[in-house]
């Protein structure tokens, strides 16, 4: 796989004129054993630690995780965990235990609702919601959607759901959009909080299942799901994990399950809730701005006008430095 | 007279805006250097959460409500951008 470039004169001398979705490639094979023998590497003599936990969610993500692990260390020395909660598609515990059981994992399935309901995850939430939709309550369904982001600034919207199933959106105010996604994030650090709890026991280590993406873009909660002691997946586009998935054999439903965010009431697309694009295009537009190819050739290949690509590539970069503070390790007034 | 007193407004809607990012945004750095035309995303002065709490601040102060289709960074995401913006807005309210 072509390493990328990050020397501006490099980027102008080999720029790319076409972006074709071959350029995410990969010789699976090869990519799947590097990988294999990396992490027996870094878990054995760097971390010390004699297996691994990962957390499965029925994912392409965590389910490559998964496998990856297994042939990395066996099935004997990897746990999968199925944390859902109240607001978890069934499918997504389905799809987990078939995964794990696929793989021949040891697999707990634990559900975290009452504790989140315990810390006040969900009352936090629906309080907030309410200050929008002062009728929200038992019955009602909930998922935040980004807006603006070609064109306009990006801000959010609640959409509601009734018990009737009549929909409602809001634009979200700050303090509104800051609380429900402040009080979802417990999901996602109280998962792994289960899953250090674990690794502790079994004196294991963490996996974090970020694709390149999610990784470059900041599409975690900072001691949530961004916390891991070793992520094998975040150099890799996810048009990659998908392929990589087809090749260790997972099952077919695993492989052809749209992204979703699997964190609210709502069924919600990782697109509408984050990337604004399809994870295909924002592979190659992700792709595209590493190795240099213009907003025009970015244009041409998903389809739009070359203002809107460009607009794209802002995007991304705008997402860089909005989430720089979440890759960010604890600060030293001097350093050490 | 009359041509001078919007120019007047807007200044001072500048320096009040300017104000509130010193408070908020910059925590103590120098407001002095975000020039009026500076991008406030493209400095890293204010994010996308930033955006929401402009707006949230530019609705309570001016009594105005900011429409989905003014959130455009020509709008908000500068000095002179609010400027105008509020500007045009006042003014067409009080019309």
């Amino acid at each position: 796989m072509a390493s990328d470039v990050t020397c501006s004169e490099s980027l102008a001398a080999r720029a790319p004129d076409r972006l074709a979705p071959s350029v995410l490639d990969i010789d699976c094979a090869a990519e799947s054993a590097r990988i294999a023998a990396r992490l027996a590497e870094i878990v054995g003599r760097v971390l010390r630690r004699r297996g691994v936990v990962v957390a499965v969610s029925g994912g392409i993500d965590s389910s490559v995780c998964a496998a990856l692990a297994a042939k990395a260390f066996g099935r004997e020395r990897v746990l999968a965990l199925l944390l859902p909660e109240h607001d978890s598609s069934s499918d997504s515990t389905r799809l987990g235990r078939l995964v794990a059981e696929h793989l021949g994992l040891e697999h707990h399935i634990e559900d975290i609702g009452p504790a989140l309901e315990a810390i006040g995850c969900y009352r936090w939430r629906d309080e907030a919601i309410r200050r929008l939709f002062p009728a929200y309550g038992p019955g009602w369904r909930s998922k935040i959607i980004i807006a603006g982001a070609q064109g306009g600034l990006t801000y959010f919207k609640l959409v509601v759901q009734s018990p009737a199933g009549e929909m409602r959106e809001e634009r979200m105010g700050a303090q509104e959009c800051l609380q429900v996604v402040a009080a979802t994030n417990f999901k996602q650090r109280l998962r792994k909080t289960l899953e250090y709890f674990h690794a502790d026991r079994l004196n294991y280590a963490v996996i974090g299942t970020p694709n390149r993406l999610e990784y470059d873009q900041g599409f975690f909660v900072k001691n949530g799901d961004g916390s891991a002691d070793v992520k094998p997946i975040a150099h890799l586009y996810k048009t990659q994990v998908y392929a990589l998935a087809r090749h260790l054999g997972l099952p077919a439903e695993v492989c052809n399950a749209r992204p979703t965010t699997d964190t609210y009431s709502l069924p919600q697309g990782q697109d509408e809730f984050y990337f604004g694009l399809p994870w295909d295009k924002m592979d190659l537009a992700l792709w595209g701005l590493n190795h240099g190819a213009s907003a025009a050739v970015l244009g041409r290949a998903i389809g739009l006008p070359e203002a809107q690509a460009e607009r794209v590539y802002a995007d991304i970069r705008a997402k860089r430095r909005a989430t720089t503070y979440l890759h960010l390790a604890p600060q030293l007034i001097t350093p050490l | 007279m009359e041509a001078i007193k919007p120019q007047l407004e807007q200044e001072a809607i500048k320096a009040q805006v300017r104000q509130y990012i010193a408070a908020n945004f910059l925590m103590g750095a120098n407001a002095a250097e975000l020039g009026d035309d500076d991008s406030f995303m493209g400095q890293n002065v204010i994010d996308s959460a930033g955006v929401l709490e402009l707006i949230a601040y530019l609705e309570q102060t001016y009594g105005i409500k900011v429409d989905e289709d003014e959130m455009t960074a020509d709008n908000l995401d500068s000095l002179n951008g609010v400027g105008r913006y509020l500007q045009r807005k006042l003014g067409g309210a009080r019309a």
